[in-house]
C-alpha cells in the first residue's frame, strides 16, 4: 500500500506521459462539456425564473427528477442517439472525444438549469419588482439577474464541472476506455484498479481529488472575494 | 388641470385580501401628494397601482399620456456594477443610447451629490448613498412624476436629511410627488396634500395644513375625553 502511493506520486512528480495525457484529456472533455452546458443551461435557467407560462410547474417537476439521473443511464441514452442506427448516428461519434463530451453535457444540463433557476428565482423575488420599475421586460430583467448573480451562477458552472469530471458511468459507455483516445481520469482508474495496477490508479485519484479540492477552494475564494468587495462602506 | 394620475374606484386583491377597496385619487401637475396610514393600509400598493406594477381587479387607472414616470423603493436595490452604470441603466432601458443615458446619469449624479463616487461599485456604498443613487437613477430619467415608497423609512437621521433635501428640491422645481410615509414631520414639510388610508379603503383626503389641522383638533378631543 505504502509503495503504491510513493509510486503514484512518483509518477505524478515524473510527469508521466501516460498518467498527464489522461488528466489532459479529462480536463478537455468536461470543460468543453461545461461550456456547452452552461451556455445553454443558464440561459434556460433565466428564463425558467422569471417567465411564468402554463405547464412550467411540470417543467420544474422533470428538471428537479434529472438532477438524480444516474449517470450510466445518460451514458445509455446517449448511447443510443448516437449508436449507428440512432438519430445521431450519421455524426459517427461513438467511442470518441465528441461523444464523451456530449454525454457529461446532457448529465450536467439539468444541473446547471435547476441551480440557474433557483439563483435566479430568488433574486428576481427580492428584486424583480425594482428592475421592471426601471423599465426592464422580462428578457431584460432574467438578463440582468443573471449578471448581478454572476459570482453565484460562477459557483453553479465549478459544481458542474465537479460533477463533470468525476464521473464514470457515461463516458466508459459511450466513450469505450480506449487507450490513448477516450480514456480519462474516472474510466482509467477503475481498470487500472481492476488490473491491480494500483500506482496509476492512485496517481489519477490524488489529481482528481486536487481537481475537486481546488475548485471548491475557487468557490469558497470566489465567495469570500464577493463579500469582502460588497463590505467595504465607506 | 389635467390629472397626471387618475384612479377611479380601483380595487386590488391580493389574494382573499383586498390591498386596495374601491380607491379613487387624483394626482395634479406639480402636486405633492403624501400617502400616511398604518402598516397594512395599502400605501405601497396604492403606489404601485398608480406606478403600473399591480394591475387593478376592478376599476381604473389612467396615467397623463407623454409623462414620464419613475418609482423609489424603501429598500434601494443596486446591481453589482458602478454607480454611474446603474444610473444610467433605466434610461437605456427605455430607448436612450448609452452616450446618452450616460450624460444624464452624470448630471442626476451632480444633483444627489455622488458625482465623485460614480466610478465606484455601488454596492460598496452606504445605505443612505445607495437610496441617493436611486434618486439619481429616477431622475436621470427626467420624469414629470416621481413615486416613492417610504424613500427614508430605513435610513440613518443624517441620509433622511438628505433625501428629504432631494424630495424637497424635487418638488421646487415642479416635478409631481407622491410619497408614503409614516414620518409625519415629513409629511408636514413636504406635503400639499395628503391622503390617508387605512384597511385599503381611503379615510381622508385634505390639503396638508387641513390635514394637520384636524389631526390636532383630533388629538385635542381625544385627550379632553
Amino acid at each position: 500500500m505504502f509503495d503504491s502511493v510513493v509510486n503514484a506520486l512518483r509518477l505524478i512528480a515524473d510527469a508521466d506521459p501516460v498518467l498527464w495525457s489522461v488528466i489532459g484529456r479529462s480536463l478537455g472533455v468536461s470543460l468543453l462539456a461545461c461550456v456547452l452546458a452552461c451556455s445553454l443551461g443558464v440561459v434556460m435557467g433565466a428564463v425558467l425564473a422569471v417567465v411564468r407560462f402554463t405547464g412550467r410547474s411540470v417543467v420544474l417537476t422533470v428538471l428537479g427528477a434529472l438532477l438524480a439521473l444516474p449517470s450510466v443511464v445518460v451514458g445509455l441514452l446517449v448511447y443510443l442517439l448516437l449508436s449507428r442506427s440512432g438519430p445521431l448516428g450519421f455524426l459517427g461519434w461513438l467511442f470518441s472525444f465528441q461523444a464523451m463530451v456530449l454525454a457529461q453535457a446532457v448529465l450536467v444540463l439539468p444541473v446547471v438549469v435547476a441551480l440557474t433557476r433557483q439563483t435566479i428565482e430568488d433574486a428576481d423575488q427580492l428584486h424583480g419588482e425594482q428592475l421592471q420599475a426601471m423599465g426592464a421586460k422580462v428578457g431584460w430583467r432574467s438578463i440582468l439577474l443573471a449578471w448581478d448573480e454572476r459570482y453565484a451562477l460562477l459557483t453553479v458552472l465549478i459544481t458542474a464541472f465537479g460533477r463533470a469530471i468525476s464521473e464514470v458511468g457515461a463516458v466508459m459507455i459511450v466513450g469505450g476506455n480506449i487507450e490513448g483516445f477516450t480514456r480519462v481520469m474516472t474510466t482509467a482508474i477503475a481498470l487500472e484498479t481492476s488490473k491491480g495496477d494500483l500506482p496509476l490508479a492512485l496517481g489519477l485519484g490524488i489529481v482528481l481529488l486536487l481537481i475537486v479540492w481546488a475548485l471548491n477552494a475557487a468557490v469558497a475564494l470566489l465567495q469570500r472575494w464577493r463579500r469582502s468587495i460588497e463590505a467595504q462602506a465607506l | 388641470m389635467t390629472a397626471v394620475i387618475r384612479i377611479d374606484h380601483a380595487t386590488v386583491q391580493l389574494g382573499r385580501i383586498a390591498a386596495l377597496n374601491a380607491v379613487s385619487l387624483q394626482v395634479k401637475p406639480g402636486e405633492c401628494v403624501a400617502l400616511v396610514g398604518p402598516n397594512g393600509s395599502g400605501k405601497s400598493t396604492l403606489l404601485r397601482l398608480a406606478y403600473g406594477l399591480v394591475v387593478p381587479t376592478s376599476g381604473s387607472v389612467q396615467r397623463q399620456l407623454a409623462t414620464t414616470h419613475a418609482f423609489v423603493f424603501q429598500r434601494p436595490f443596486v446591481l453589482r456594477a458602478s454607480v454611474l452604470t446603474n444610473v444610467a441603466l433605466p434610461a437605456w432601458l427605455r430607448g436612450s443610447s448609452w452616450a446618452l443615458a450616460k450624460q444624464r446619469a452624470h448630471s442626476a449624479l451632480q444633483a444627489v451629490d455622488l458625482q465623485a463616487l460614480a466610478t465606484r461599485q455601488a454596492r460598496s456604498l452606504s445605505g443612505g448613498q445607495q437610496q441617493r443613487l436611486t434618486i439619481a437613477r429616477a431622475l436621470a430619467a427626467q420624469p414629470q412624476v416621481l413615486l416613492m415608497d417610504e424613500p427614508t423609512a430605513s435610513l440613518a437621521p443624517q441620509a433622511k436629511l438628505d433625501v428629504e433635501r432631494l424630495m424637497a428640491q424635487c418638488i421646487a422645481q415642479g416635478m409631481t410627488v407622491v410619497f408614503a410615509s409614516h414620518n409625519l414631520g415629513q409629511v408636514k414639510r413636504l406635503a400639499h396634500r395628503v391622503v390617508q388610508l387605512e384597511q385599503g379603503r381611503v379615510v381622508a383626503d385634505l390639503p396638508a395644513a387641513e390635514f394637520f389641522q384636524t389631526a390636532i383638533l383630533k388629538i385635542n378631543s381625544a385627550q379632553d375625553s
